[in-house]
């Protein structure tokens, strides 16, 4: 039988064509991409057949998976039913026990070579992987097996990406991320505690669009998730610029949305796009709420940028000066953007 | 001796492994292992108990929020700080608003699966489901049209080949006994609970600033301002998004939830005789604004309804005899949070193994024991102590639910009834938080703006030495953290989670935990295809991915 495509699935559903056409559109905001590509995101989307995934679920706690059900364009239904096909997923399959084993190894050796692979959740390699397992078996066996047939992996989370939680010191269990096991395939890391679902649906159209995975910067981060910092995007930031801080929860400058730096933001060296996407369909994000940013996009935000509630002193010494003096003038050279190269 | 394994068991939260020996088509036996350990106890000491929070709130995203508010409260307790009356009230509305969404994510997303057949849905008359859905409820998605057309599209799908997460379910199973128009309405709301979801938990986005893992809580009350004054605190326009949030889960829990939980539970009544148990414990939630807790707290033994015991969490201690870890006063010891001990001693097979050596330790979860028993938790722990107590509410809904299907209390000890306790707790917390949400904007129309007690935030104002602990009656059960503070510093951080107790292992004397001892006596018509074991773990709600191993016993 033909395999459909991902708008057939659409119409199918009964998205109307205005409706995928908009949600073309916001991808490619989130892709940080001009209109122009639009038709060319719209024409992927209706010629390519839906790819396969396969989610493993490691030393996780299904938060980035919760993340992704809270996707709204498109939404879950649409992802789950018709963007992609997904073969193996623990939290919402049907199938358990051997018919969920059997799931997985179907789709491995169906689409060898061609399906994708979710990983949500670290790695842990102490003591013979004993405190992960599943099936009796352990997380780096099952994924070696699993990514060496696949086309690409996706990293989600801070945890499959850099070790995340179980990572932190003194990393009682050897936790890792994907990139520290597997070398020889293209795995793009899409940090956050958890992930935010508009740079996965992304990244998904990213990859059927262009045929390839986005660029990255060193950590491998997709440059439009992670090129710039959270200051240099924050909508507090002319606060920050003229040293006006919010001293205590709940004072007048804290009630005002003033800058949250000295309660212990880390939006000054967090590479991440919470302020231009925010969370759940655009309602808000930590610092536009009144909470400092924790920086969980970052490797090893829980031992570098922890404690989360101290101005942070020892990092960069000019942020440090910078909250004591106001930052106007240096702000207006431009010597406070921080860009993030590939 | 014929074996058969059943690895992972899906749609639950996590990585757990189950053993259960089977005779004569029934569970003899069962074994409740958790087989992932990150040690979040060890990575916590030494750091800022300010921020325990954040590390702890990562124990789980699904039932995200839960473990932040225990620790804050622990901290709280700790240094002996009192909360402000709007942080109680944005905290409520935060709980209220996960309780709702998540019940409803479990019954529709993690168990309808295991009663809804969803391949005879594709032989329902869509007329005839129309039908159906117009005589349990007056929501408006019910024409033959519309049931027409997600069976069109379900139809589409299962041709096409490309099952994804529906491949090779126990579909055709003889435990499924709901008629295809049943189906096929569950199947529809099936797919409009997971549009659903997404939009009512804006109300935590709102006040949490993201879901899952909000971020606004504070030691002290929360980050969020209030100020009707300001584009930056919550404002008169932030009450009426959260009243429509509030409105949202109320009418679906009200006609759709609720409904569909009545039809589908008509069909499987006789699930009142299996998967029960005896104790049960409720840590009461949602604090008024006298002082007490909305649902109360409370302790049930052996079944008896006419007594009920106040908790007292020095009387819970862990147990780790047949768990991964050694204590420093020996294997048959048992230690109350405070004094708790995190050392792992992992003496099970080496991966890849096949089975698990279910005689001596086979879990990374301790055993809690209350008073030396164990202790069911949960939404059917909550409804049975409020029942007992003559909470007036649960009373009349649960009454209600109990007419509706011509039983009596005595049917809600079990998987019917753990099922059945979950929806009438949903209900209940979905009108609950319209009251929160007056209370709030009353105290903001007297000018009360305050949402944090911050006289305790600098650590130079602590003792050089306090412990204190946090109860929380998370959607899964009571949960409780426990934190003992030195010179500024966490010295000790225990977590008694309600997948703890509910899939406790064996404790120091061989007393199976909730989930173990339910299972027993479970029938399975097909040990290939144990759908009927599926029930009544799911109807926990584990929050754990549970791997499970059956060992069928020939029959002699």
């Amino acid at each position: 039988m033909d395999k459909e495509t991902i708008y057939e699935g659409l119409v199918r559903r009964g998205v109307s064509r205005r409706d995928f056409l908009k949600f073309c559109a916001s991808t490619a905001a989130v892709l940080g991409l001009s209109s122009s590509y639009i038709p060319q995101i719209a024409e992927a989307m209706e010629k390519k057949e839906k790819p396969v995934v396969v989610w493993l679920h490691f030393q996780d706690c299904t938060g980035c998976s919760e993340s992704v059900l809270r996707a709204t364009k498109p939404t879950i239904g649409q992802i789950v039913l018709d963007v992609v096909s997904l073969e193996y997923h623990e939290t919402i399959m049907a199938a358990a026990g051997h018919q969920a084993e059997k799931s997985l190894h179907d789709a491995i050796h169906k689409y060898k070579g061609k399906y994708l692979v979710v990983v949500e959740g670290a790695i842990s390699t102490k003591d013979g992987g004993i405190y992960c397992c599943i099936g009796g078996r352990s997380s780096v066996d099952i994924m070696k097996e699993v990514a060496k047939d696949a086309a690409a992996i996706i990293a989600i989370g801070t945890c499959a990406t850099y070790g995340g939680i179980p990572a932190a010191k003194p990393n009682p269990t050897g936790a890792v991320g994907v990139r520290d096991i597997i070398k020889d395939k293209p795995i793009i890391n899409l940090p956050g505690c958890p992930l935010n679902v508009e740079n996965f649906t992304a990244t998904v159209v990213y990859f059927l669009t262009f045929g390839k995975l986005p660029k990255t910067d060193r950590l491998g981060r997709p440059l439009f998730a992670h090129g710039i910092l959270i200051h240099d995007n924050c909508e507090r930031r002319g606060y920050f610029d003229t040293g006006e801080f919010a001293k205590k929860w709940g004072d007048d400058a804290h009630r005002k949305g003033k800058c949250l730096y000295e309660l212990g933001c880390k939006g000054p060296f967090t590479y991440h796009n919470c302020p231009t996407i925010r969370w759940n369909d655009g309602v808000s994000w930590p610092v536009m709420a009144g909470h400092p940013c924790v920086a969980c996009s970052e490797p090893k935000f829980w031992d570098d940028n922890a404690p989360f509630y101290a101005e942070v002193t020892n990092k960069d010494s000019f942020f440090a000066k910078a909250s004591k003096i106001g930052l106007g003038a240096m702000a207006v050279a431009g010597l406070t953007k921080k860009e993030n190269k590939e | 001796m014929a074996r058969l394994v059943i690895d992972p068991v899906t749609r639950i939260e996590g990585h757990m492994r189950c053993e259960a020996v089977v005779a004569n088509g029934k569970v003899k036996d069962a074994y409740s292992s958790c087989t992932m350990w990150r040690g979040i106890e060890i990575i916590l000491k030494g750091r800022d108990p300010r921020e325990a929070w954040v590390f702890v709130q990562r124990l789980c995203g699904v039932c995200t929020t839960v473990h932040a508010m225990a620790s804050i409260r622990a901290v709280e307790d700790a240094l002996k700080i009192k909360v402000p009356r709007n942080a109680d009230l944005i905290r409520n509305l935060i709980m209220g608003n996960q309780c709702v969404q998540d019940h409803v994510i479990h019954f529709y997303h993690l168990h309808a699966l295991d009663w809804v057949d969803v391949v005879s849905a594709l032989k329902a008359d869509p007329a005839k489901t129309s039908e159906l859905a117009k005589s349990i409820s007056p929501w408006p998605n019910n024409s033959t049209t519309y049931f027409k057309a997600v069976q069109d599209k379900l139809k589409a799908f299962v041709e096409r080949g490309q099952l994804g997460i529906f491949s090779n379910g126990y579909w055709g199973h003889p435990a499924y006994k709901l008629p295809p128009e049943a189906n096929l309405m569950a199947v529809a709301h099936y797919l409009e609970a997971l549009d659903w979801q997404k939009e009512v938990i804006k109300m935590m986005a709102i006040l949490g600033a993201k879901n899952p893992h909000p971020q606004t809580f504070l030691v002290g009350g929360m980050a969020i301002p209030i100020d009707p004054e300001s584009q930056n605190g919550i404002n008169a326009g932030t009450i009426a998004a959260l009243n429509k949030y509030a409105d949202m889960g109320i009418e679906f829990v009200e006609k759709v939830y609720i409904p569909d939980l009545l039809a589908v539970a008509s069909f499987y009544k006789d699930w009142a005789n299996y998967g029960g148990n005896v104790n049960f414990l409720a840590c009461g939630e949602y604090p008024e604004a006298n002082g007490k807790l909305w649902l109360p707290a409370g302790v049930i033994k052996n079944k008896n309804l006419k007594e009920i015991y106040p908790v007292d969490h020095k009387k819970i201690m862990e147990y780790i005899t047949r768990s991964y870890y050694t204590y420093s006063k020996g294997e048959k010891a048992g230690l109350h949070p405070w004094d708790g001990e995190t050392t792992p001693n992992y003496t099970g097979p080496k991966p890849p193994y096949e089975y698990l050596n279910v005689d001596g330790k086979y879990s990374w979860g301790k055993a809690p024991r209350y008073e030396e028993l164990p202790m069911e938790v949960g939404p059917l722990a909550r409804v049975l102590v409020a029942y007992a107590s003559g909470h007036k509410e649960v009373k009349e809904v649960a009454d209600m639910v109990m007419k509706k299907l011509g039983v009596g209390p005595e049917a809600l000890f079990s998987t019917l009834g753990r099922t059945a306790a979950r929806g009438i707790i949903a209900l209940l917390t979905a009108y609950k938080i319209k009251d929160f949400i007056s209370e709030l904007a009353a105290n903001i129309k007297k000018g009360d703006y305050t949402i944090a007690n911050t006289e305790k935030w600098d650590p130079k104002t602590w003792p050089a030495e306090a412990k204190g602990m946090g109860w929380h009656d998370a959607p899964r059960g009571a949960l409780s953290h426990y934190i003992v503070i030195k010179n500024k510093k966490i010295e000790n951080y225990q977590m008694v989670v309600p997948s703890t107790w509910n899939l406790s292992p064996r404790d120091h004397k061989g007393v199976r935990g909730p989930v173990e001892e339910a299972l027993v006596g479970t029938p399975v018509a097909d040990s290939k295809q144990p759908l009927e074991l599926l029930r009544t773990i799911h109807s926990f709600d584990p929050c754990m991915a549970c791997g499970m191993h059956i060992v069928e016993v020939k029959e002699e």
